[in-house]
């Protein structure tokens, strides 16, 4: 075996791959059971931007936090939600990570440090500037990650948490995962900057731009942000060009992408395949080891929607608990 | 022991136990130090009305001054209680809940449910509220329904500074998010207040004066309102009116409002909102629909007229249930149950 040209061991790239297939077989295979019409409500799914979820939370362990948003399951699975709670969630089952009572858009757990998929976009920034205070105040060396889209990137809260983090100087990362689309509109038309690297530079913080699809480029702009956080450094932003495979939510006909835009993207710039080229390349892992690693994930996401699928739905008692802790 | 204190000094002695108490109350809010970073004092003014003067000698860094940026500092103050922290947010007056209201009702109140009673969320967001001080349509309103509408809020309005104290020492140990509304027209007001800590608990409103004939509900600076016109009504017309201080508005303490009006027979509501969709309304529905039988005569509501608060002080004091208003609605429950 040649030497390792990555800054992570053999181990650590097929967790990254298992974490990233994960991601990836888990959001295919809930498009086909959403067109089934077997999942209530709204799903936004992150195939495609598998690279930049993985690449960031490598950095990151349960006393960390982050703050994701409606395109939430990739944040999650990479976070360390169990994968079949948050499929019984989705399916709005009693089993699911928040008893069938968030869904989709608000898959949490508090014990990885996941403080919730959002549905109102941007939200998530004031609230890892809070985590991050708690840490500060907690002296736990704990950092807070909140991700937000092109979109949400133009949102006010994200701009005021941007310099709330400045000045408070908490250990916050701002990801941008830029996928060229807030729902159906250009990144090009909402968005008066080229680079959302020039807002970090109007709050007077780091920010850099990689290529999303690529993990090592995340995963080794993300560490040395994260480093310099949890150093005490202060926030920084990190934009991560990444590419959507599907609609802005499922059953979106995406009219609005160019005509074999997403083929181009599945062929071009799937960051699962670059992964695995460059891995294998590298001689650091072997296309059998990934066959073996599809099998297992495969697998782990039948069992999800299996069981899913057979559990309970709440009991209608669940209407009325947890509202508050006491009333 | 108890002394006289002011509304303003009870907020600040609530804060000042519970932070010397707990270490997780954390302060965040627009110049609650006042000062920061600039060449003078550095806390110059101690909330832009003096509640939380002296604090920052006192608790140093747990103060902390915040740009002016709402949203940005009642959602870190969310996320950090979110995160094991008790924060208290000031929000300066209710009227901004405007610019910063996703964090309280879509981020704060709805983690408990959303993610299957996994969360807590322990912050207090306090903020003033209120007419009468001639600030004019977007520094005087009383916004208290919008927060009572909501599941997942508690909405606490205190009438004076004992009621503040303890409602404030409860609302921080409290592990669910709370609006404290302090009606700035009553923070000049003393009262008796004991010196030690003591918590007044949430859903247990207060009979501030005991009558028979008429029950007059009502919570904020408009309870003193009522006890004047309970007085008045007793001197003049020999109406025992009793009057009920709701304290909290979520929860509310319907058995205390439903006892009552099944002796009397006649209600009074008096609320300082607008009133449509008002606590006015709410208490009169509640109990049309839970006390018909007893009923003598329709409900009256007596609040602020729906319009935005006038600036002009001749307009103003129109504008603010007065004591007149209360009597005038009390005789009209009790005409009609003459005519009857």
């Amino acid at each position: 075996m040649s030497s390792n040209p990555f800054p992570l061991s053999r181990d650590e790239l097929l967790r990254a791959y298992r974490t990233m297939r994960t991601i990836r077989d888990f959001e295919e295979r809930l498009h086909f059971e959403f067109a089934k019409g077997d999942i209530p409500g709204f799903v936004h799914l992150y195939a495609g931007e598998e690279a930049c979820a993985t690449g960031i939370m490598m950095h990151l362990t349960d006393i960390d936090r982050i703050a994701s948003t409606h395109r939430g399951h990739g944040h999650c699975i990479a976070k360390g939600v169990d994968v079949h709670e948050m499929m019984a969630e989705i399916y709005g089952k009693a089993t699911g990570s928040c008893r069938g009572k968030g869904g989709s858009m608000h898959i949490a757990d508090l014990s990885k440090g996941m403080m919730g998929a959002n549905g109102i976009l941007g939200a998530g920034a004031p609230l890892i500037c809070g985590a991050a205070l708690a840490s500060k105040f907690r002296g736990d060396h704990g950092v807070g990650v909140t991700f937000f889209g092109d979109g949400a990137a133009n949102q006010g809260t994200v701009l005021e948490s941007m310099n709330l983090a400045a000045v408070w100087n908490l250990p916050v990362l701002f990801v941008v995962e830029n996928n060229g689309y807030a729902e159906a509109t250009s990144v090009e038309y909402a968005t008066a900057v080229d680079s959302y690297v020039d807002r970090a530079s109007g709050f007077g913080m780091p920010g850099v731009t990689v290529d999303g699809t690529d993990f090592f480029a995340v995963y080794e702009a993300a560490g040395e942000i994260i480093r310099r956080a949890r150093e005490g450094g202060g926030p920084a932003l990190l934009e991560c060009s990444v590419t959507r495979f599907y609609g802005h939510f499922e059953g979106d006909a995406q009219t609005y992408k160019a005509k074999g835009e997403n083929e181009f993207n599945r062929a071009n710039r799937d960051c699962l395949k670059i992964f695995r080229a460059r891995v294998c390349d590298a001689e650091l892992a072997s296309e059998r080891d990934f066959a073996l690693i599809d099998v297992e994930v495969a697998a782990l996401i039948d069992a999800a929607v299996s069981s899913a699928k057979d559990a309970p739905l709440p009991h209608a008692r669940e209407l009325l608990t947890d509202v508050y802790v006491s009333y | 022991m108890t002394r006289k204190i002011s509304f303003k000094t009870a907020i600040n002695e609530a804060l000042d136990l519970e932070m010397t108490r707990d270490p997780n109350v954390i302060l965040l809010g627009e110049d609650i130090v006042g000062g920061s970073g600039a060449p003078g004092e550095a806390d110059a003014w101690g909330g832009v009305l003096g509640v939380t003067k002296g604090l920052y000698a006192k608790h140093g860094g747990r103060l902390l001054d915040t740009p002016l940026s709402e949203s940005a500092y009642v959602g870190a103050a969310i996320g950090a209680a979110a995160c094991g922290m008790r924060p208290v947010a000031e929000l300066m007056f209710i009227d901004f809940m405007g610019v910063c209201f996703d964090q309280i009702f879509n981020q704060a109140a709805k983690f408990r449910y959303m993610f299957g009673g996994k969360a807590k969320t322990p912050v207090v967001i306090r903020a003033m509220v209120g007419a009468g001080f001639r600030a004019a349509a977007q520094h005087s309103q009383m916004l208290t329904p919008l927060f009572t509408h909501i599941p997942g809020l508690k909405v606490v309005c205190p009438s004076n500074a004992y009621e503040a104290k303890g409602l404030l020492i409860q609302a921080i140990r409290d592990d669910d998010p709370v609006i404290f509304c302090e009606h700035k027209n009553l923070y000049g007001l003393e009262c008796e207040v004991p010196e030690e800590s003591y918590a007044i608990p949430f859903g247990e409103a207060n009979i501030a004066r005991e009558g028979k004939d008429v029950t007059i509900v009502s919570y904020g600076l408009t309870v003193n309102r009522a006890l004047e016109a309970a007085e008045r009504l007793a001197r003049k017309d020999r109406v025992e009116a009793e009057v009920i201080d709701l304290r909290t508005l979520s929860p509310i303490d319907w058995d205390t409002v439903l006892e009552s009006v099944e002796s009397t027979g006649r209600l009074v509501v008096v609320d300082e909102a607008n009133p449509r969709c008002s606590l006015a309304s709410d208490v009169a529905a509640y109990v049309a629909q839970h006390a018909f039988g007893a009923l003598k005569a329709a409900p009256q509501m007596v609040t602020a007229p729906h319009t935005p608060t006038p600036f002009s002080p001749s307009l103003e004091d129109l504008y603010v249930p007065s004591t007149d208003a209360i009597v005038a609605a009390v005789g009209k429950t009790i005409a009609r149950a003459k005519a009857a």
